[in-house]
């Protein structure tokens, strides 16, 4: 239990607080690139999973993927993208490495979610004399809501996880202080990969249960009851 | 181990190819002991995770209250970035190959017993009924009829674990087995595509050419299922 007390030293000393390159810097660089790339990651698989939903095409590259996807290690993606010339090594690459791993949760489920509608609701759309536009934007889009919602907390939960791999590629990110810690040897810094594990885990930990309430709240009341389960663990079962 | 102050001096230099035979041709000894190591780490990982998944899926199963506790805690699990849980471990187990296997056990084993239990459920009641009218007994349901027809449900199970793990044993680099995750990082901190590149792609390929064995075999293990799939 040595490193356990070294761990909890380490965390309460203020300077590993607030020092250039604490936690405080490292916990803000984190939520940067994570929100950067989630954001990324909606940019380019919302639209598509929304328009391949629509017209229900396209099935099999949903699931290729995140299959394909499923398979690339992520510390290869982070390693090979500060080595392109026009990227370098820095935040952009790190984001745009993680927005990658971000879009097969949002596109999955952005495609089930549409997909799943009742086509009955969609022939009363049809039959009341919605344009394509129409049914998508008010009758299929809230029917869809809890589906996004869902594949958006598993995206966001995800690259929160797997921003912690940035730190291995000159990413920053809280994965320095884990990173660091083994590069004193354990030791020595035993403690900080301990700390550094603890932190990561409560903010992965943090991610998921508010993302679960903002869930939640945009789920239309109606369809609460109905929407238990959470099919973006079965689209996308797996991170970092 | 700071990256930050790895030099980046290949940069503008001409020989920095993504790909060289030459690369490949003169380091393809440390290449398959790499490979050797990362196939070694999937395969043992994933053998004890079914291993013990399998049983904990049929427990959760006889015994509905345990459902949720089960499922809870691979759910966290499942929050549990790989990079904290190896830094979880190692303090403990220590720098290693042993550290490595069994954050990726952990990992496999949560895929493994949602998949197996999916499965389990999924068998119709009245085939069970019809069972119980037969006089199977619990131990016998189990082993020809649950099983059987949660075959598919758990191979899923297999293969999602196999593909991912296949992915995270590179993370190992971090207690210094990584398997071709260490050809990664190498190459990263040398600032050398090649290196990088040819150990993606042979992970890569590692990782579907898993996925097709287990496929086949899958489909080898459950005949009456062909029909339907195909």
């Amino acid at each position: 239990m040595n490193e356990f007390n070294q761990a909890i030293t380490w965390l309460n000393d203020p300077l590993n607080w607030t020092n250039p390159g604490g936690i405080f810097d490292l916990l803000r660089q984190h939520l940067e690139i994570t929100a950067l790339a989630v954001l990324l990651g909606c940019v380019v698989a919302l639209p598509l999973g929304l328009a391949l939903g629509h017209f229900g095409r396209g099935g099999g590259l949903v699931v290729l993927v995140s299959n394909l996807t499923r398979a690339i290690p992520t510390i290869a993606v982070l390693s090979i993208f500060p080595l392109i010339r026009a990227i370098g090594i820095g935040m952009t690459a790190a984001v745009l490495a993680l927005a990658i791993f971000a879009i097969p949760p949002l596109l999955a489920n952005a495609y089930t979610g549409l997909r799943e509608v009742d086509p009955e609701v969609r022939e009363a759309a049809r039959g009341m004399g919605l344009s394509g536009w129409q049914m998508l934007w008010r009758v299929e889009l809230p029917l869809a809501v809890p589906y996004i919602a869902a594949g958006f907390r598993t995206a966001a939960v995800q690259v929160v996880a797997t921003t912690s791999l940035a730190a291995l590629a000159a990413g920053g990110g809280l994965g320095e202080i884990i990173s660091l810690g083994f590069g004193l040897g354990l030791s020595v810094g035993g403690g900080q990969v301990l700390a550094g594990g603890f932190l990561i885990i409560a903010l992965a930990l943090l991610v998921e249960g508010g993302l679960a309430l903002v869930q939640r709240v945009v789920t239309p009341r109606p369809l609460r009851r109905t929407f238990r389960s959470r099919p973006a663990r079965l689209a996308a079962a797996d991170n970092q | 181990m700071s990256l930050l102050d790895s030099p980046a001096l290949a940069y503008d230099a001409p020989a920095n190819p993504w790909f060289s035979w030459q690369f490949v041709h003169d380091n393809r000894d440390q290449l398959l002991a790499a490979l050797r190591e990362h196939a070694s780490l999937t395969a043992e990982a994933v053998l004890v995770a079914s291993l013990v998944a399998i049983p904990l899926a049929v427990i959760a199963y006889w015994y509905r209250p345990l459902t949720g506790p089960i499922l809870a805690l691979s759910g966290v699990l499942y929050t549990i970035p790989s990079l904290a849980l190896f830094a979880f471990l190692a303090p403990f187990i220590g720098i290693g190959r042993i550290t490595v296997l069994v954050g990726l056990v952990l990992y496999a084993l949560m895929m493994i017993v949602r998949n197996a239990l999916t499965g389990l459920n999924q068998v119709p009641e009245d085939v069970l009924d019809a069972a119980r009218g037969m006089g199977y007994g619990r131990f016998a349901r189990l082993l020809r009829i649950e099983l059987p027809l949660a075959l598919p449900g758990i191979l899923t199970g297999v293969r999602l674990a196999t593909v991912s793990t296949v992915a995270l044993t590179t993370v190992g680099v971090l207690v210094g087995h990584g398997g071709l995750g260490q050809l990664i990082f190498y190459g990263f901190r040398a600032n050398y595509r090649a290196e990088i590149a040819t150990a993606t792609v042979a992970a890569v390929v590692l990782a579907l050419l898993l996925d097709l064995v287990l496929l086949g075999l899958g489909r080898l293990v459950t005949p009456w299922a062909r029909g339907s799939r195909a």
